[in-house]
């Protein structure tokens, strides 16, 4: 647990919520300990803080102000969106304000015509689609958490979803962001054009986990729904098969909606608590969804079902109708949960491989389980590489936290080694710092402390973040990892 | 190879001597002043990795264009955001500092959306690695993205990793007459509906609509849209024509303007009958109309306008930049390039 304000540090937040509270109303500051401790974490939980002060501003010229303030006073500030990050990107300052944006939650617009809508960054991913629904038009991306996680948090960590290798990540789907530096000063990046003078700043400050700027609107694109979609379930006898599979797959020139793949340890959990009818003799099973017009889908799901049974698939359902589409995915999306029932922890990892080498990589992970005598059952975002092991421990027994965390540290530099990334969509932020100095060397390392030094020369904005110093990373030598179970078990995820 | 580029990037930065980057030069004519001593990128080529069923290429920046396309054809795949090469012997450095893309741009996305990562070398001589060859990468600033469009001003573009994507099973070609407001219309209605629209061109009162997909959807959408089919040949000849601007359209020497501009926006009052491409979000312009006019008619419209082809340069190539992002480009440009060596001048006359 994070400590409480040392009573020297009082005075500073005293001053601090005085000068917010010049221009904001009293609701709007918060600084009192009961106030402030719901907001001493976000969706990693291992990490805790309780912020010196909390501002709820409700316009932006109100967080101009408040940048302005904390720039003036040299405060730290960490904007927050609804707090489902997983990687402690919202960790709030100790001695400084947590900035959310949680009161901006208005649609400003929706045009049907342009396909845009313009929203503020409070405004919850799914929303944008449930305004978009009237004109038969969605927002793309789809992160399990859609229905909690907020568009500003998904700008700031580049979200993906189970749909991306078809229809991109965040930065694929952003038009425009509106916001300010750490200074205060207004920044407009992009524009409702599909490109902008210049350098792209709108492709830089997508993904840069609020280091860089704060937004306060947001401009995405909105595609066509897609009238029909169906999906493929498949068991495999073997993990490399399914692997092999899916390569085939994309060799065929299919590019799926969705291509999941999941290990039995997996299935099997999430079969007993969710019911979803997978096989649970499979070794793995993938999901393969297709999406577009009702032949289109036609074709597609009869070239993926020859594809897959040339591949040595050992089962192959079809979905029949839309209910039992939502089925096969509710496993998937339940898989995290589901972990929580037969673990009382587990730690998620969000490394991304090059597919081909998915069979080395899982059979490196069931060594390392024999290793540290821990289990890890292994979902996957087939499609793009995107894997999350599942460590499951018990935060209780040191012994098994400690064995976790360095299972995780080498499955990590496992992903590094085969050419992969240590975060392929849960962004670094505190979590993954330290894997920062597997994953770069020290001129690139100073190359993004230098970007960061061009938006927010002070350093106030988000410091500590994704960006580890060469000290850090000379101090830490080989990185260590901390395990963090997840708030909102419930949640759908990933 | 790349230690001989460093070499000359460090002597160069080392008495400030300005170096204009440089692969076949074909896209000479695209950006502002060319000043400095040549750097030749062209001896550091190569596909170094291509594993089709990975989506993902990468390639040093001297291959030509046209051979990595070549390779990616072969395995049935392309670059989905179909890069003009602007004359033969385009390299793939130039296209990705360039960072342009043709007409499959509205419906496929762009050049940057495409990149997965990149190695440069930086204005201090220091070789540097951003992304990596897989589709999902959140680690660290997307610096590989910001190299688009650079024109070299950022660092020398060694190697880039592009996603790539299968050619489409089919494409088929429509021809209608439309007058500009109502093609403007058309393709926006279509664009929101789930149609199989793969690029688009208005000019002289015709539009041009390219479908690409499985048969029986371009089959169904051709019935759904009209007008007259265009024959495979003569299909593939006007999207070339459109792509590398021989189209007739783009012939002479009255300045060329490139207006991007949010694809319902109005008919423009400019004298000078457009091109239209994108569904609507580029249109090009043949002008003798001072910048600040065109300029402001694009900016009231919600985009910007650039000098593309000819024309008094003297007047700005790109559209001037508020001051906030303008202080954000000097400031990154010292990040990357401290001595102001690569390429001044190119993108903006501060840098």
């Amino acid at each position: 647990m994070g400590e409480a304000l040392p009573v020297a540090g009082r005075e500073r937040q005293r001053a601090v919520a005085q000068a917010l509270r010049a221009f904001l109303p009293e609701r709007a500051v918060l600084w009192q300990e009961e106030d402030t401790r719901p907001y001493e974490c976000d969706g990693l939980t291992a990490y805790r803080q309780v912020p010196m002060v909390v501002a709820l501003p409700e316009t932006e010229a109100q967080v101009q102000e408040i940048l302005r303030a904390c720039h003036a006073l040299q405060v730290p500030v960490v904007p927050r969106g609804a707090g489902t990050g997983l990687s402690g990107g919202a960790l709030p300052p100790g001695d400084g304000v947590l900035l959310s944006l949680a009161k901006f939650m208005r649609i400003v617009r929706v045009d049907p015509v342009a396909r845009i809508a313009v929203v503020q960054p409070g405004v919850r991913n799914l929303a944008i689609s449930d305004a978009a629904a009237p004109y038969g038009l969605y927002y793309a991306p789809d992160p399990s958490s859609q229905i909690a996680c907020t568009i500003g948090g998904n700008v700031a960590e580049n979200s993906g979803g189970v749909h991306c290798l078809k229809y991109g990540l965040t930065v694929h789907n952003v038009l425009r962001v509106r916001g300010y530096a750490a200074d205060g000063e207004p920044l407009d990046f992009g524009a409702e054009a599909l490109d902008a003078p210049g350098f792209d700043l709108l492709a830089l400050v997508v993904g840069s986990e609020g280091m860089l700027a704060v937004a306060t609107e947001i401009t995405v694109k909105l595609l066509p729904k897609p009238p029909a979609a169906r999906v493929v379930m498949a068991s495999f006898d073997d993990l490399q098969k399914a692997g092999d599979a899916v390569a085939a797959v994309i060799a065929a020139g299919i590019i799926p909606a969705g291509l999941e793949m999941m290990d039995r340890p997996a299935t099997r959990a999430v079969e007993e608590f969710v019911g979803a009818g997978y096989d649970l003799e499979a070794a793995a099973i993938l999901l393969c969804e297709a999406d577009g017009l009702p032949e289109e889908v036609e074709d597609e799901i009869a070239k993926v079902k020859e594809v897959l049974t040339r591949a040595g698939a050992t089962r192959l359902t079809v979905s029949r109708d839309e209910a039992e589409r939502l089925r096969f995915w509710s496993g998937r999306k339940a898989a995290f949960p589901a972990m929580g029932r037969i673990s009382p922890d587990y730690y998620c990892m969000d490394g991304t491989i090059p597919r081909k080498r998915l069979g080395e990589v899982l059979g490196f992970i069931g060594d390392l389980e024999k290793k540290y005598g821990l289990r890890c059952p292994n979902v996957f975002h087939a499609g793009d590489g995107n894997l999350h092991p599942l460590i499951l421990f018990d935060a209780n027994d040191a012994g098994e936290l400690k064995r976790t965390e360095a299972f995780a540290a080498e499955v990590l530099e496992k992903c590094v080694a085969v050419g992969g990334t240590i975060t392929g969509e849960h962004g670094v932020g505190v979590e993954k710092i330290n894997e920062m100095c597997v994953q770069f060397g020290s001129e690139e390392l100073e190359l993004f402390h230098a970007v960061k030094r061009a938006y927010d020369p002070a350093g106030l904005l988000n410091p500590g973040k994704a960006v580890p110093t060469l000290a850090r990373c000379a101090e830490f030598g080989r990185r260590h990892v901390h395990a963090g179970a997840l708030p909102h078990a419930r949640l759908p995820r990933f | 190879m790349a230690e001989r580029l460093r070499e000359r990037i460090r002597e160069a930065a080392g008495r400030a001597a300005p170096l204009r980057l440089r692969g076949a030069g074909s896209k000479d004519f695209y950006g502002g002043t060319l000043r400095g001593e040549v750097l030749d990128t062209r001896a550091h080529a190569g596909i170094v990795d291509y594993e089709p069923t990975e989506l993902v290429v990468t390639a040093r920046c001297g291959t030509p264009l046209a051979e990595l396309e070549g390779a990616l054809a072969a395995q049935g795949q392309m670059l989905a955001f179909e890069p003009p090469h602007f004359g033969s012997g385009a390299t793939l450095g130039g296209c990705v500092a360039a960072g342009l893309s043709g007409p499959r741009r509205a419906a496929a996305g762009a050049l940057r959306d495409f990149v997965l990562g990149a190695r440069l070398i930086d204005g201090r001589a220091r070789e540097l690695a951003f992304g990596g060859r897989v589709m999902k990468n959140v680690a660290g600033y997307d610096v590989s993205r910001l190299l688009a469009g650079s024109l070299g001003t950022l660092g020398l573009i060694l190697e880039v990793s592009f996603k790539v994507l299968p050619r489409p099973a089919t494409e088929h070609t429509l021809r209608l007459e439309l007058p500009q407001h109502k093609a403007l219309e058309s393709l926006n209605r279509w664009a929101g509906a789930p149609l199989p629209v793969s690029a688009s061109a208005w000019r002289d009162g015709e539009l041009w609509v390219r479908l690409s997909g499985a048969e029986r959807v371009v089959r169904a959408a051709a019935l759904k849209l009209g007008g007259d089919a265009l024959e495979g040949a003569h299909a593939g000849r006007f999207w070339s024509g459109i792509r590398e601007q021989t189209d007739p359209w783009f012939a002479g020497d009255v300045p060329l303007w490139r207006l991007s501009l949010p694809s319902a926006a109005a008919p423009l009052e400019l004298a000078g009958a457009p091109l239209i491409e994108w569904g609507g979000a580029l249109r090009w312009l043949r002008s003798r109309a001072d910048a600040a006019t065109v300029r402001a008619a694009a900016a009231a419209a919600g985009g910007h306008a650039t000098l593309f082809r000819g024309g008094d340069k003297a007047a700005g190539v790109f559209a001037p930049l508020a001051p906030a992002l303008a202080r954000l480009h000097r400031e990154l440009k010292a990040a990357f390039d401290p001595a102001g060596v690569l390429n001044p001048g190119r993108l903006y006359p501060d840098f």
